[in-house]
């Protein structure tokens, strides 16, 4: 009797396992053949073609595409080195008194979700980027600078965690031949802990261009491609966020689910250049 | 200068720097808190839980609504989510191992951990919207279970690992069959670790937004019925948030607030669990 329901118990484990990387294949290929119409209608033009026209059944993604890597890029540019000081703070600077209140309130704070971003962007940011820029201040600015402050949190926290595998014997021999504080983070933290520096950047990117709504309620979707930040503009999860519920043609529809997928791809494989190249699993314990 | 002199002047630049991103870092978050606190707390009443969703400029208007069908999405989402995702991770650290299929599954949840959640929901629309021809909580459960399933899958796998393997093989010793070793010593003993898990689990799907829109969608009513469209805080928060009204905003601020207490709940009560235990 107990034989039988072990197997059963080690079956339905393993089948329920196998079953996720199924789930995550029919998710591809679900995506995939609802894009066909597009595909087949657009072709390659669909990343190149600047037009999103829904009324006139054109749909070109190279705005939403140019939104994503602007706003993403900002977005990298303000939370990276903010990033680097918070975590050189956390392990090297603040008082052990500090340093757990700090680094545990950084993580919940990761744990906000990122409508709550959104909505304070929308609120008390907008105006501030309206009175120092003009315009109306939705913008591709505001969405960076709203898309830094959601990914601080969680960057911070990685790149602490990266910096904190640092042998503490590495760090005390540094110290004990003179080195200062910086001698010993740049020489000796920052070459020891590079590769999960940089993973711990590049996981954040992947999160960062796939993040919806901190950017929804301040980007404005608009198709439109323009040099001037402080202009209304989309990215790719924004038109989904905008759109989806409201696509009224199958090749409208078509055209949002090859967004999807492409926005899939890409995070998919960002998060995997981190995972693989950067980040090998650690397994804690044993 | 000499070379000793620069290096300690460095040193003190680098550190103020530091210092100060921390202090900025920590200020904007502190700011936006605070903002959430003190909209959050002015716009709370009881009308709030006793009221549904009323149109603009009537001052009844409630959250009840969203609260009800919120906690609806979550716990069905939960109900699916996390005995799969506990049973899949018992397989990785109980049966799989370090097999290749074990290694790609925990690969695989890795990166759909990070994937970008408003994706699930054109997935969800895809298999389960467009069927069926409407919006409904279903749809919206089923969205939130797929982003809690790698969730529950690699925390129960970790801290089924961290049971000391000799408890398992006395357990064997004694003649035990392994789902009994499995349900009676290793989830035993990692009970704090794996309820952790699933805590933090229903935190992150609580507060997730993008993949409702187009899947329970929304109502402004009260509506218990799964089979049709859903209000759900963070949607009715989006919804209420961008209208012109200053009521609905104000509605939206109360929702924003409730929700993160919610989840700030959540996660300070799953790092009590690991900090008891690892206190024993």
């Amino acid at each position: 009797m107990s034989n039988i329901i072990d197997k059963v118990f080690a079956n339905a484990a393993k089948f329920i396992a196998i079953g996720v990387l199924l789930l995550v294949a029919w998710i591809f290929t679900v995506l995939f053949e609802h894009s066909l119409e597009s595909i087949e209608a657009f072709g390659f033009s669909f990343l190149t073609e600047t037009k999103w026209a829904p009324n006139l059944e054109k749909f070109g993604a190279l705005p939403a595409i140019y939104g994503s890597v602007v706003s993403t890029f900002l977005a990298m540019i303000l939370a990276v080195p903010l990033a680097i000081g918070v975590a050189i703070f956390l392990s090297e600077i603040a008082h052990a008194k500090i340093k757990t209140p700090v680094g545990v309130s950084i993580e919940l704070l990761a744990a906000i979700p990122s409508v709550i971003y959104g909505m304070w962007g929308l609120f008390y940011f907008v105006p501030i980027i309206r009175d120092i820029f003009g315009g109306i201040g939705i913008s591709m600015l505001t969405a960076g600078i709203v898309l830094s402050i959601m990914i601080l949190p969680f960057m911070a926290a990685v790149t602490r965690d990266a910096m904190n595998t640092t042998p503490d014997i590495l760090k005390e021999s540094a110290y004990a031949l003179g080195g200062t504080k910086w001698d010993v983070v740049k020489d000796i933290i920052i070459p020891y802990a590079k590769a999960g520096i940089i993973g711990s950047f590049i996981l954040a990117l992947g999160r960062a261009i796939g993040e919806t709504m901190a950017v929804t309620f301040v980007m404005g979707n608009v198709h439109k491609i323009s040099a001037d930040l402080t202009q209304p503009a989309t990215s790719i999860p924004v038109t989904l966020a905008n759109e989806f519920a409201e696509a009224d043609s199958g090749l409208y529809y078509s055209s949002l689910f090859e967004l999807s997928l492409l926005l899939l791809v890409i995070s998919f494989t960002i998060i995997s250049i981190a995972k693989f190249y950067f980040l090998r699993r650690k397994r804690i314990g044993q | 200068m000499t070379h000793t002199q620069k290096r300690i002047v460095t040193n003190k630049i680098i550190m103020v720097l530091s210092t100060l991103s921390a202090v900025i870092g920590i200020g904007f978050l502190l700011w936006i808190l605070s903002v959430l606190v003190i909209n959050g707390v002015d716009a709370l009443s009881a009308t709030i839980f006793l009221n549904e969703g009323a149109p603009p400029g009537n001052e009844n208007g409630g959250l009840k609504h969203a609260l009800i069908g919120q906690l609806l999405l979550v716990s069905y989402a939960s109900l699916f989510g996390v005995p799969l995702g506990i049973l899949a991770g018992t397989y990785l650290s109980e049966y799989g191992l370090k097999s290749k299929l074990a290694e790609t599954i925990r690969d695989i949840s890795d990166i759909m951990m990070s994937a970008p959640s408003i994706v699930i929901g054109a997935f969800v629309y895809a298999i389960v919207v467009a069927p069926s021809g409407q919006f409904s909580g279903w749809a919206g459960s089923i969205a939130l279970m797929i982003i809690m399933l790698p969730i529950i899958l690699r925390t129960t796998d970790d801290m089924l690992h961290l049971v000391p393997s000799t408890l398992r093989e006395a357990a064997f010793a004694l003649g035990a069959p392994k789902y009994k070793v499995i349900i009676q010593v290793v989830y035993r003993g990692a009970k704090a670790g794996v309820l952790t898990g699933v805590l933090l689990g229903v935190a992150r799907v609580a507060g997730e937004t993008a993949p409702l829109l187009f899947t329970s969608f929304n109502d402004n009513f009260l509506n218990t019925d799964m089979s049709q469209p859903m209000a759900s805080l963070t949607v009715t928060m989006y919804n209420y948030a961008t209208s012109p009204y200053e009521d609905w905003q104000k509605l939206g601020w109360a929702a924003a607030f409730i929700l993160s207490m919610f989840i700030l709940t959540l996660n300070i009560l799953g790092r009590l669990f690991l900090l008891k235990k690892r206190g024993k």
